[in-house]
C-alpha cells in the first residue's frame, strides 16, 4: 500500500529536517518498509514523488542496500553472524543449527511465514560470538540451546521484538520552536553569528 | 587436512559472562577493567544513557567549557591534545578541522557512526551506552567551526543504538542543548539522525556522503581527498567518527594538557579496543593510547586473560577486517599507529581478531575475503572482479578442488588490486613494508580483501599446499591453422 496518513505527516516533517529533500530518501523508505514490513511499489512510488525521484531511482537506490525488501520476509528475520569472530567460535554451525530446526535453507522462510534466516556479515558484537540479530536486536553467546528457547520465546510473543521493518521505536521529533532552522545550502551562504566571536576575542 | 576446524571445537563451552568478572550485564561485551576511563566512565550506571544521568556526571560541562571559549580557541584546544581520528586511518581530528576552505559557507558535520569492519564494535556501544557524551561532542565541533548543521549517521543494523540517539537528542532539544540558541547563548545548530540500510562501503567518509544526499553508497572518485574541500551538496563537510567526537567533552573540561597526560607523545588519550575470538576474556577496552603492548593486552590480567585452554596463539588481526595479519613476533609492540604501520599492518578501527593453534588459516583467510567480495560496491572493476575471484579460488582450495598454481593465482589478483609490494609482517627475513599499500581502486576495500591472503600465504604456506589435492590441467599447445602442412 502507499503511506499511511500518519506516515504521510511523519514524511513530512523528516523532509523538513534535511537542506534537500532527497536526502530523506533512506528514512522514508525505512517508514514504509516498518509499515508494510518490506517495500510496495506504490509506497516507492510515493517515497519518490515526495522527494524528488522517478521510481527507477528510489528502486535503483534501494536495491543498493541489504536492509531494504522488495518481497515479503518472515515476521522474524533472523540474521546469524558467520563472519570471522563468530566463525572462531562456531557462527557456521550456528547457522547450520538454525536452518536444520526451523527446517528451512539459508534465505528461506518457514511455512507460517513467521521466520526467515539469512547468514549476516559482522553486526558488531564479536565479543559475543556466536552472535544473531532478530530483526536487528541481538542476542550473543548463543549455544543451539539457547536458539530453541529464542524461537519459542518468538513464537509466544515474549521477546518484544516488533515485526521486520521496525527499527528504532523511539523517533527523533524536534519541536518547531527549537529548530535552529534548516535551509538549502545556497541560502546559508553567511558565516554563522557565533564566528563573530572570533574576530571580538581577537580584537578584544 | 582431515578436519578443518576453525571452530576449534563447537559447541565448546563458550566462555562465561559472570557478573563480577569485568563485564557489566546492562552493556555486554564491554569490560570494567583498571585504568582512566574518558569516554566510557558513564558505562558502570545502567542508566547511563539518559539526560538525567548525563547531567547528574557532567555531562554538557564541556559544551559550556567551549561557550565561554572563542570558537577558534576550542579548534586551538583539539589541535593541542593531538587527536587523533579512531575510525581507521588515525589522521589528526585538529588538523583535519583546518582543512575548511574559509569563507566557504554552510560548512556541515557528519558523524560516521555506520560502525561494519569485522571485528569492530564501540562506537555501538557508544552510541547505545552515552549519546549525550556524542552529541555534546557535535556541539562541541559545530561550535568551533561553523558548522551549520550535523547529520548523525547511524549503521542501519544498530536499532537499539538508533533508538537511544533518537531519545537523547529528544531531551536535548527539550533542555536547550541542541537547536535554536543552545544554553541561550548565540550558536544554533540541529543534530539530525540518519540512518543506513545495510551496506559496509557506506564507512567510506565520501560513500556515506552520497548514501546522505539519497543516492546508493558508492565512494567519490578523489582528488579531492578530504570532504572538508568537497564534501555534503558539494559544500565543505567534516566526517568525523563517533569515539573521536565523544573524546571531545573530557578534553574541554580537563584541556588539551591533562589529555597529553595519558597515552603516548604521539598517541594521547585514550582507546577502545574491541579485542574478539579465542580469549579466556574477550570484550571491548578502554586502553591508553601508545603505552600498552598486544602482549599486555592478551595476556595481561587486566585485560583478556590469555588464550582459551591454554592454547597457543597462531595469528592475529590488528586492527579489523582490513589489516594484514600478525603472529607471536609481534605481540611486543605497542598499540600504536606508527610501529604497527612501520611492521605492515595497521591499528585501522581497534579491532583485534585472536586465533588460536586451533584455527584453519586457509578457512579464517577465505571467510573475511567473502566479506569483501559481498560487500565490493561494484564501482572498480579490479574490486568487483578480484575480491570475487580470490573468494572463489579460497573456497575451492577448502573444497579439495585446489590446483598448485592457485596460490599464484591468488597473489597475481591481489597485485591487479593493491600492485607492488604488499604490506606484511615482516618475518621469515621479509622485509617490512609499511601500511597502506597502493592501489588500483577508488577506495582502500578492494585492498583489504588481499591482506588475509598475503598474511597467510606468506606465513601459513604449508596449509595451502596441504589443502591442494589436485593437478593443474595440462596446457593444450594451439597449432596455427595451415602449420602443420
Amino acid at each position: 500500500m502507499t503511506l499511511s496518513p500518519a506516515n504521510e505527516a511523519l514524511a513530512g516533517e523528516i523532509i523538513g529536517w534535511f537542506p534537500r529533500p532527497r536526502s530523506a530518501l533512506i528514512p522514508l523508505l525505512h517508514l514504509a518498509q516498518a509499515q508494510d514490513g518490506y517495500l510496495t511499489d506504490e509506497a516507492m512510488r510515493r517515497v519518490g514523488e515526495l522527494v524528488g525521484a522517478t521510481p527507477a531511482e528510489v528502486k535503483g537506490t534501494a536495491g543498493f542496500y541489504e536492509m531494504f525488501r522488495f518481497e515479503p520476509v518472515g515476521t522474524y528475520l533472523v540474521n546469524v553472524c558467520t563472519n570471522i569472530s563468530c566463525l572462531l567460535w562456531g557462527g557456521e554451525e550456528l547457522l547450520e543449527h538454525a536452518c536444520e530446526s526451523l527446517d528451512v535453507e539459508v534465505g528461506g522462510t518457514t511455512d507460517d511465514g513467521m521466520f526467515t534466516v539469512e547468514e549476516a556479515e559482522c553486526i558488531a558484537a564479536c565479543t559475543e560470538a556466536p552472535c544473531l540479530q532478530v530483526n536487528y536486536r541481538y542476542r550473543g553467546r548463543v549455544t543451539p540451546a539457547d536458539f530453541d528457547g529464542l524461537v519459542e520465546d518468538l513464537r509466544a510473543g515474549r521477546t518484544g521484538i516488533a515485526g521486520h521493518g521496525v527499527l528504532a521505536q523511539v523517533r527523533q521529533s524536534i519541536p518547531a520552536e527549537r529548530l535552529a532552522g534548516v535551509v538549502p545550502p545556497e541560502q546559508a551562504r553567511e558565516a554563522p553569528v557565533w564566528l563573530a566571536r572570533n574576530e571580538a576575542g581577537a580584537s578584544g | 587436512m582431515g578436519t578443518p576446524s576453525a571452530t576449534g571445537g563447537y559447541p565448546a563451552p563458550l566462555p562465561d559472562r559472570s557478573v563480577g568478572d569485568g563485564y557489566l550485564q546492562h552493556a555486554p561485551g564491554y569490560v570494567l577493567n583498571d585504568g582512566p576511563k574518558l569516554i566510557t566512565s558513564r558505562f558502570v550506571h545502567e542508566d547511563s544513557f539518559t539526560l538525567k544521568r548525563s547531567v547528574a556526571t557532567g555531562g554538557y560541562e564541556g559544551l559550556r567549557a567551549a561557550l565561554e571559549m572563542t570558537p577558534a580557541a576550542v579548534h586551538d584546544e583539539v589541535r593541542a591534545a593531538t587527536l587523533l581520528g579512531r575510525g581507521g586511518a588515525g589522521f589528526p581530528a585538529g588538523v583535519k578541522w583546518g582543512f575548511l576552505p574559509p569563507g566557504k559557507h554552510p560548512y556541515y558535520l557528519v558523524v560516521n557512526g555506520d560502525e561494519s569492519e569485522p571485528g569492530t564494535y564501540k562506537d555501538r556501544l557508544l552510541m547505545e551506552r552515552d549519546p549525550h557524551q556524542l552529541i555534546e561532542g557535535c556541539l562541541i565541533a559545530c561550535y568551533a567551526l561553523g558548522l551549520q548543521q550535523c547529520f548523525l549517521y547511524v549503521r542501519g543494523e544498530m536499532a537499539l543504538a538508533q533508538e537511544r540517539i533518537a531519545a537523547a537528542l529528544n531531551d536535548a532539544y527539550e533542555a536547550g542543548y541542541v537547536g535554536r540558541q543552545v544554553c541561550g547563548s548565540d550558536f544554533s545548530v540541529d543534530i539530525v539522525m540518519a540512518w543506513g540500510a545495510g551496506a559496509y562501503i557506506v564507512g567510506e567518509e565520501t560513500a556515506l556522503i552520497e548514501s546522505l544526499e539519497g543516492r546508493r553508497g558508492m565512494p567519490r572518485l578523489k582528488p579531492p581527498y578530504f570532504p572538508a574541500a568537497v564534501g555534503l551538496y558539494g559544500q565543505p563537510t567534516i566526517v568525523n567518527n563517533v569515539e573521536t567526537l565523544a573524546n571531545l567533552p573530557w578534553l574541554m573540561v580537563n584541556g588539551s594538557e591533562a589529555y597529553k597526560g595519558h597515552g603516548s607523545e604521539s598517541s594521547p588519550g585514550t582507546r577502545m579496543f574491541a579485542v574478539s575470538g579465542h580469549l579466556r576474556r574477550p570484550g571491548v577496552y578502554e586502553v591508553e593510547h601508545g603505552v600498552t603492548t598486544f602482549r599486555e593486552l592478551i595476556y595481561g590480567d587486566n585485560f583478556c586473560r590469555g588464550i582459551r585452554d591454554g592454547n597457543e596463539l597462531k595469528m592475529f588481526i590488528p586492527g579489523g577486517g582490513s589489516a594484514p595479519w600478525f603472529f607471536e613476533d609481534h605481540l611486543d609492540l605497542p598499540l600504536e599507529a606508527r610501529p604497527v604501520g612501520a611492521a605492515g599492518s595497521m591499528l585501522g578501527s581497534g579491532a583485534i581478531v585472536i586465533m588460536d593453534d586451533t584455527t584453519d588459516a586457509v578457512r579464517a583467510a577465505w571467510r573475511v575475503v567473502k566479506f569483501f567480495a559481498r560487500e565490493s560496491c561494484g564501482k572498480c572493476t579490479p574490486c568487483r572482479e578480484g575480491t570475487t575471484w580470490l573468494e572463489q579460488i579460497l573456497r575451492r582450495i577448502l573444497d579439495g578442488e585446489g590446483r598448485p598454481s592457485d596460490i599464484d593465482l591468488l597473489l597475481d589478483i591481489g597485485d591487479n588490486i593493491s600492485p607492488g609490494p604488499y604490506p606484511v609482517a615482516a618475518d621469515d627475513g621479509a622485509e617490512a613494508v609499511p601500511f597502506p599499500p597502493r592501489q588500483t581502486t577508488i577506495c582502500p576495500l578492494g585492498p583489504s580483501a588481499v591482506a588475509p591472503v598475503v598474511s597467510t600465504i606468506r606465513r601459513f604456506r604449508h596449509e595451502y599446499e596441504a589443502k591442494i589435492t589436485r593437478r593443474d590441467p595440462i596446457p593444450i599447445e594451439v597449432v596455427p591453422v595451415g602449420a602443420a602442412s
